[in-house]
């Protein structure tokens, strides 16, 4: 049996250490937020925050994680955050919105540690989350326009 | 400025209609076990358990919508939604003329009633998502859903309020009466319900819409999208449910001799190992557990059937066959020989179009759970509902009625989901057939699954030729298509005509300018890979051939590629007005900035029609980079403007990842890509700034979903040469590039 903290709460699961954090969240933990997309750490659409950093949960082992503690889509909090998800409705970012999980936790990391960042940082920031919808334009959008209401 | 009413008949994938029709039909009439109109378990619980609704509902209004107590209102959708908006169109249809509240509105996808849900594009016998038709199906019906469930939720409050119904007014949900009195829907909607809807209704007027056209409606969807609760096929969690992995042959067309499971049965949470006529299922405990047992079993394959041939020599056939006369006809205006000859000057080019896979974000899957009554419960991507659950009913050995579609939204699809045999749909029930249906099971096929188990957008060469007199005016044009036909072989077969599969020359046979001799052939190949429509299917690769070779034909006569365009179009056409709204949108005849470069295109397809201008800008050392896309759309009138642009602004993405550096190859039969790491869709920092101009129309709604991808490509490539002075007529552009 491992112990996280997922969301702030504390989960027994019965996880081999080779199991990847993905699909204890998904399968064991019961939380759909975070998706599977390629298991390879190529599409961001399982990315979560690790201590608040994100990690592609599908390549991050259950075994490594030790007290790091875990927060995905359904736990996000926090100003940065709220507005970055408020924004992505006002601007009806998503379509399929598969991908949009994982582009919202990068988002939030950008904005966290660059509140002004430039169609230059974003795309270098949000580079490794696929969205075959090609939302990109309003991703863009979506990130300028939280950062102005940020500052604000 | 609004041209000619547009006329969906003049659509390639709608003009064999009544061929279709006619095809289905018959099919039904041999009784394959699909029967037209047989309604299955009806949509609702409510209904389906065939007790009356309580207050609390859902009170059903027509096969359409529902109406809870507290006043939801769930629209029943027969469009599936795979992230298109389609959801959000019919949603809107039925709001505005319910005068609903749009806040307390919810779609639900269903199936199971084909005479309610069958597609109008397809000839109505069945129920189906594609070709960009959703609007098209549902403009009328939906609106109608609304209006009638309107006229009896009135004639419920006249009732209660012993009022004359004239004297209601419903505005965002509410319905009035000058004395005061007011009610939400769900204050009526119980009687309202059990009031039979009117046969004929009257609807809105266009001014009098307040949603349909209204350019600062929001997606009904997009909060639940931004945090995480928006259920997908993935999502599914049913009481005991195992989760199944799929071993598919490594070849196509590769038969299993045999397997040995042993270790993988002994690895942790693995359930069974099964055998399927689709492959090998593992079945665990949770996914995890299915793919490590995966990985411990060892199989034998017979591979003399197989396919196994790689794309290098598939492509090499292709251009030697393009070299050569067609097979059938598709199109023959005046005489082409005698145009070539009396040409001042001939020129051609061929192209090649490489497999394309779909790739969707959510890689497919799908639920089956088999209840103790009899009945099937699939849950899944359900774009081609009857069929599947036609094909379900086979496996199980049930009629179809007891079987019922749970419609999922899934993350994507672009055509990958309207599959002939079901696929991962009758894997999912076979898997739960081989377990003896003792859990629910959901199969899930991971990315490399997905890219390696087939149906992919053809690959084709295009071989074209053009004759220009010495004023410069084309006057004889032929191409030849030669690739694998989509429809042949396939419950579609009949809309395959003299040889000519529609989906391999839409695009091609339907050029918009004026030629007077012109002939369009097709060579249909025989080969095993399993291919299917992808996002625009023939125009993918018959915009790109057609729009760059009329941009070499302008230079050729030494005009302006716009203005050329121009002389060969009716001044008043679709065609003609959003080239001249791109061009001015995108300062066609205004200067670049140094070091960029413009290549415009216009394409139509499924009743709608695209102008794009690309800007490029080059680095210095070969490499060049999209800045920007103006594209100009006329898709007649628009229910959701903003859902328009987002369409147009993904397609945009969608096919220019696909023109710059996707591929599927084959190495002696099998796919070389397996992830996204090999097979490349567009990123963030190959995104163009775009921009999406709406032509202002009053004709009726045409498709929206795919008409942005087919001109990015040319235009693209059109700029590109202008930048390099490289024509690309090999896909994807890094060939070109990078040589």
């Amino acid at each position: 049996m491992v112990t996280l903290t997922i969301n702030g709460n504390e989960h027994q699961v019965d996880a081999e250490a080779d199991m990847p954090l993905l699909w204890v969240i998904r399968d064991l933990v019961g939380l759909t937020g975070t998706k599977f997309g390629c298991g390879m750490a190529q599409c961001g659409a399982c990315t979560v925050l690790l201590d608040g950093a994100p990690v592609r949960s599908c390549q991050t082992f259950v075994g490594d994680i030790g007290v790091a503690k875990v927060t995905t889509i359904e736990g996000l909090a926090g100003k940065v955050a709220k507005t970055v998800q408020t924004v992505w409705a006002d601007l009806d970012v998503p379509q399929c919105g598969y991908c949009q999980s994982g582009q919202i936790m990068s988002a939030t990391d950008l904005l966290t540690n660059n509140p002004k960042p430039t169609d230059d940082d974003i795309d270098a920031a949000m580079t490794g989350n696929l969205c075959r919808c090609a939302t990109y334009h309003r991703i863009r959008a979506g990130i300028h326009e939280a950062a102005k209401r940020l500052e604000a | 400025m609004i041209p000619k009413l547009m006329q969906y008949v003049v659509l390639p994938t709608v003009q064999a209609q009544a061929s279709r029709r006619q095809f289905l039909l018959g099919v039904f009439a041999a009784g394959t076990g699909i029967a037209v109109g047989y309604r299955i378990l009806a949509a609702s619980p409510a209904v389906a358990s065939g007790t009356p609704a309580d207050e609390a509902g859902p009170h059903t209004f027509s096969p359409y919508l529902t109406i809870d107590g507290d006043g939801k209102v769930t629209v029943l959708s027969s469009q599936f939604e795979m992230g298109q908006g389609s959801y959000n169109g019919l949603a809107t249809l039925v709001a505005d003329e319910l005068d609903a509240d749009w806040s307390a509105i919810d779609v639900r996808g269903v199936a199971g009633n084909v005479k309610a849900y069958g597609n109008v594009a397809f000839g109505g016998a069945i129920q189906g998502t594609g070709g960009s038709t959703s609007m098209v199906t549902s403009w009328e019906r939906y609106r109608k859903a609304g209006a009638a469930a309107r006229a009896v939720l009135v004639a419920a409050a006249a009732s209660e309020w012993g009022v004359p119904p004239a004297e209601i007014t419903i505005e965002n949900g509410v319905l009035a009466h000058p004395s005061g009195k007011t009610g939400g829907f769900g204050a009526f909607a119980a009687k309202a319900a059990a009031i039979p809807t009117p046969a004929d209704v009257k609807l809105k007027q266009p001014g009098d819409w307040k949603l349909i056209g209204n350019a600062k409606l929001k997606r009904f969807d997009s909060a639940r999208k931004a945090n995480g609760t928006e259920q997908y096929t993935i999502d599914i969690k049913l009481p005991g449910m195992l989760t199944a992995v799929m071993i598919h042959p490594p070849l196509f067309g590769a038969k299993l001799k045999s397997f040995d499971a042993a270790a993988a049965r002994a690895v942790k949470g693995v359930v069974d190992v099964v055998e399927t006529p689709r492959g090998i299922a593992v079945v665990g405990e949770h996914m995890w557990a299915a793919m490590k047992g995966r990985d411990a079993v060892t199989v034998v394959w017979d591979e003399t059937a197989a396919e196994k041939r790689s794309s290098q020599e598939l492509m090499s056939m292709y251009k030697d066959l393009a070299g050569k006369a067609p097979t059938a006809v598709a199109r023959k205006d005046g005489d082409v020989e005698a145009g070539f000859a009396a040409a001042a000057k001939v020129i051609e080019a061929s192209y090649e179009f490489p497999y394309l896979a779909h790739a969707a974000m959510e890689p497919l899957n799908a639920v089956a759970r088999r209840n103790e009554d009899g009945t099937l419960e699939i849950w899944g991507g359900h774009q081609f509902p009857d069929v599947y659950q036609t094909l379900a009913s086979q496996i199980v050995g049930i009629t179809p009625d007891k079987v019922q579609l749970h419609v999922m939204k899934t993350g994507g699809s672009f055509g990958r989901r309207a599959v002939f045999d079901g696929d991962v749909v009758v894997e999912a029930v076979y898997i739960a057939k081989a377990i003896g249906y003792r859990a629910p099971v959901k199969v899930q096929w991971t990315r490399e699954d997905d890219m390696r188990a087939g149906r992919y957008r053809p690959a084709y060469v295009h071989q074209l030729k053009a004759g220009i007199d010495s004023s410069g005016k084309l006057v004889a044009w032929s191409a030849h298509v030669v690739g694998q036909s989509i429809m042949a072989k396939t419950m579609f077969d009949g809309m395959v005509q003299n040889g000519v599969d529609p989906t391999s020359v839409e695009g091609a046979n339907n050029l918009p300018y004026v030629i007077p001799n012109q002939i369009v052939g097709l060579t249909t190949t025989d080969v095993g890979v399993p291919v299917l429509w992808w996002r625009s299917v023939g125009s993918t690769h018959t915009a790109f051939a057609a729009e760059t070779f009329i941009d070499e034909v302008a230079e050729a006569a030494g005009r302006d590629p716009i203005e050329y365009r121009l002389s060969m179009l009716e001044p008043q056409s679709r065609h003609a007005t959003v080239l001249k709204l791109a061009a001015e949108k995108a300062g066609w005849t205004k200067p670049l900035p140094k070091g960029r470069f413009r290549g415009v295109s216009v394409a139509e397809s499924f009743g709608s029609v695209v102008a794009q201008i690309a800007e490029v800008s080059t680095d210095g050392k070969g490499g060049v980079k999209v800045e920007r896309v103006v594209a100009a759309v006329d898709c007649g009138l628009t229910v959701n403007p903003d859902q328009v642009r987002a369409q147009v602004e993904g397609g945009i993405g969608f096919g220019l990842g696909a023109i710059l550096g996707e591929e599927i190859t084959l190495t002696a039969g099998k796919v070389d890509q397996s992830n996204f790491d090999a097979y490349t869709p567009l990123r963030i920092d190959a995104m163009p700034v775009v921009e999406v101009h709406i032509l202002a129309s009053a004709n009726p709604p045409t498709g929206i979903g795919e008409p942005g991808v087919p001109p990015v490509g040319p235009a693209v490539a059109n700029a590109v040469y202008k930048a390099l002075g490289k024509r690309i007529r090999v896909m994807p552009f890094t060939k070109t590039l990078n040589a």
